[in-house]
């Protein structure tokens, strides 16, 4: 029964834990590119960036904060320093779409040159983050690092293995929790969202029925900036905050996207977990695991690992084309594409 | 040509005389060969969104197909690391073979869920298979003499062949993902090509039996004499002699053949790079030819019909999704002959060299820039565009000196900045590519259409509406 306990407790800190937290921060991604793409008609290429961008404003945000002494302890001091990162994003973004995105919308463009332009939006917003931060990993990350360690629940139970408990972790899952249901509560309950609903739905027929066109593409860029700064940091503060890492998450965001149905914002948050899990279950090295379970097993020193860690890439992709070879629209049935 | 790429191809050649002159030939040769491998790259992109409005977002990948091509069939066989592993790498891919077909067959013979399950079975059945046998084998290979080689080499056949059938690969690839993502809107070419394209980079840069992974390999043959040997020509030696002898005449007897020696070496370097500019354009040449050839004839009034307006030409009875496809594994198979081409060039395989922003992203502004769907525009568009590239890191760090002009020599933040000025050539590009999309969509080269549309704005509908 132990050995049971014990195999349990690996999956759930290796396999269970970092995928939930993983998947909260590719779904709050995956909404930002379905917001954009059910409004706006294209896949955002600078999405990745968009959360570089903002956290690397965030990360400034951070070293004045604790230059001047200013701390949430025992919550990292990014957290406080999270709105500023935002409402500045927020900014740049509402200027790309001035300068950028809105001449291409005015002149009814084809959605692929909307996408184009998302890349040299991209390459500015890269270069940027670049000139300014470098492209160096930085560690951002304060406050206590732990709400219980692995040790002490193994002090606790008196079992082999234990679990233990980050707060970015309990950080990320609440800030993922709000975003979503606040979110959620925006579209089907307020007025402006209600109308960026109906202009998702049907352009036409929504401006017909006096939704302002300016105001929606307003919000969504509001709304997938915003959501994109909170994905970027609190990947940051799980992980680290690398420039190329961020351009990297695109991937598996748009895979994201694409499984849960371009377009659908519950896709989107399902979506982005099934990656996550699909991602972390198939590069973990089940050996101990199995160990655990049947202790006679004869392993001849394999990991038992079914895709190796620098494959990781690779699963998203598999996902993507088995989503597109067996239903195209996703699980929701988002956008027929 | 219009007169414009007329001057613009003058300008072109000014500029790289300058080059030549106030910075050395050796560097000029060096950014001509580039440009030449990029126009190649710049015209497959061009065949597949210029022609046909379609967009690949992972030319890196098949630009490193290319790659992994030339090693393949030029690098001498590694006997011992075949002996080694060999057998079990062939079987590992007959088994894989194998375990594809049955797939295929689950899925068009078994429709619905049943054939899903079936499928799924048959492929964790397949990998676990496979994956115990590979990853053995692999041990195997990459345990022999992994300082030096650790790899199974290649075919030892002639480096120049490579470029022929690194086309026919890279297509084959583009074919397979074509199957897919093609016939779905736009978006999901671009998505598809781009996770295909961070797979294939990350083979070559983990799969150390194929590649060597970040072990580079180096020496691979090259289709041009060696230096040494190119040296010890006697109408090299001449040449050198001929070429400097003012500066010569100057010296004393004893400096006089010292001098000589290092200009015999610089004279073989420049004429090495000068036969590779030779080959280069030969290539280049020819595929612009073919490109020329096939925009005007009734394929490419047919492809751009279907550009425009994708819906009309349908109802015309042509076949869409055919016509992409065709674009698509064209385009690819350029790019894919380029991309041997640079490593032939570069004498070695650098895997983590492939980066999405340097052989992706690069080339498409160079596309944009030049005049998509124009081959003189994609051509003059990845010379200037390499052009600046090169020399803008030089314009991006005086940008930051200048702007932090006023700021104390000391200043940790213009340190900083400083620093990073390397990267303002990511911004620089993002900029053209954005000026240029917005302001002169046609590109700087446009593209030459036959007759006059009936267009207010005298843009062709593709790139407008």
């Amino acid at each position: 029964m132990t050995e049971v306990l014990n195999a349990a407790l690996l999956l759930t800190n290796f396999v269970v834990a970092p995928s939930l937290i993983y998947g909260a921060q590719l779904a709050l991604g995956a909404l930002g590119v379905t917001l954009v793409f059910g409004v706006l008609r294209f896949s955002n290429f600078a999405h990745g960036d968009t959360m570089a961008f903002g956290t690397m404003v965030t990360i400034l945000a951070t070293w004045w904060m604790q230059a001047v002494g200013l701390s949430l302890h025992p919550l990292p001091t990014a957290l406080a320093a999270l709105p500023i990162g935002m409402a500045i994003t927020v900014v740049f973004v509402l200027a790309t779409d001035r300068v950028v995105y809105r001449y291409y919308r005015e002149k009814n463009a084809r959605p692929v040159i909307l996408m184009m332009a998302s890349l040299g939006v991209m390459f500015v917003t890269n270069g940027l983050t670049r000139l300014i931060i470098g492209a160096d990993d930085r560690q951002f990350f304060d406050g206590a690092r732990f709400l219980f360690t692995v040790r002490d629940i193994r002090d606790l139970t008196g079992l082999a293995e234990g679990v233990s408990l980050r707060s970015t972790q309990v950080v990320t899952i609440i800030v993922a929790l709000l975003s979503f249901s606040l979110l959620a509560l925006f579209l089907q309950r307020t007025r402006v969202g209600m109308a960026m609903r109906a202009y998702a739905d049907n352009r036409t027929l929504a401006v017909l029925s006096g939704v302002r066109p300016q105001q929606v593409v307003m919000i969504t860029w509001m709304l997938a900036a915003s959501l994109a700064v909170c994905a970027g940091v609190l990947y940051g503060l799980d992980k680290s905050f690398k420039p190329f890492t961020y351009f990297q998450i695109l991937l598996p965001i748009f895979a994201a996207a694409v499984v849960g149905g371009v377009g659908k914002p519950i896709g989107a948050v399902v979506g982005g977990f099934i990656v996550a899990f699909s991602e972390i279950a198939l590069t973990y090295p089940y050996r101990k695991v199995v160990l655990y379970l049947f202790p006679d097993a004869d392993l001849e020193g394999r990991l038992l690992q079914l895709v190796a860690t620098d494959y990781k890439f690779a699963v998203s992709f598999t996902i993507l084309v088995l989503v597109l070879l067996i239903r195209p629209s996703g699980i929701f049935r988002g956008t027929t594409l | 040509m219009t007169w414009r790429a007329v001057i613009y191809f003058s300008v072109l050649g000014v500029l790289f005389v300058l080059v030549g002159i106030f910075q050395s030939w050796s560097v000029a040769l060096a950014t001509l060969n580039l440009c030449l491998i990029s126009a190649i790259m710049a015209l497959g992109v061009n065949i597949q969104w210029g022609f046909g409005g379609l967009f690949n977002a992972g030319i890196m990948g098949f630009a490193a197909i290319g790659g992994i091509t030339a090693l393949i069939i030029s690098h001498p066989p590694v006997y011992g690391a075949i002996q080694a592993g060999g057998i079990g790498i062939a079987t590992s891919g007959v088994f894989l073979l194998i375990a594809g077909i049955g797939l295929w067959l689950c899925l068009r013979l078994v429709r619905g869920p049943v054939g899903i399950a079936f499928a799924v079975g048959l492929g964790i059945v397949g990998f676990v298979f496979v994956s115990s046998e590979f990853s053995e084998a692999t041990r195997a290979i990459e345990a022999v003499d992994p300082a030096s080689t650790g790899f199974l080499g290649g075919f030892g056949l002639p480096i120049i062949l490579s470029w022929v059938i690194a086309g026919f690969t890279a297509a084959a690839v583009a074919i397979a993902i074509g199957k897919i993502a093609l016939g779905l809107r736009a978006d999901y070419l671009a998505i598809a090509t781009l996770g295909i394209a961070e797979i294939i980079a990350y083979i070559t840069k983990n799969e150390e039996w194929l590649t060597r992974g970040v072990k580079n390999v180096t020496g691979l043959p090259s289709p041009v004499p060696a230096p040494n040997e190119m040296q010890s020509h006697p109408w090299v030696q001449g040449l050198a002699e001929w070429l400097n002898a003012e500066r010569l005449q100057l010296l004393s007897e004893p400096d006089r053949a010292a001098a000589l020696g290092v200009h015999v070496a610089e004279t073989a370097s420049i004429l090495i790079k000068l036969s590779y500019a030779g080959l280069f354009t030969i290539v280049l040449a020819a595929i612009a030819t073919l490109c020329a050839l096939a925009l005007n004839s009734p394929w490419g009034r047919m492809v751009r019909a279907i550009r425009d307006n994708e819906i009309a030409a349908e109802a015309m009875g042509k076949d869409v999704r055919g016509r992409h496809m065709q674009l698509l594994a064209l385009g690819c198979a350029v790019v894919g002959i380029a991309g041997a081409m640079l490593v032939t060039y570069e004498g070695q395989l650098t895997p983590i060299s492939y980066q999405p922003l340097r052989y992706t992203f690069l080339i498409w502004v160079m596309v944009i820039v030049g005049g998509s769907g124009s081959n003189a525009g994609a051509i003059f568009g990845a010379f200037i565009v390499w052009f600046i590239w090169i020399q803008s890191e030089t314009i991006g760090y005086w940008l930051v000196d200048t702007g932090t002009y006023w700021m104390s020599e000391d200043s940790p933040i213009r340190a900083h900045f400083l620093k990073q000025a390397q990267y303002f050539r990511l911004f620089i590009m993002g900029v053209i590519l954005l000026v240029i999309l917005r302001f002169n969509p046609g590109g700087l080269i446009p593209e030459q259409l036959r007759q006059k549309l009936q267009n207010p704005n005298g843009k062709h509908g593709g790139q407008s509406a």
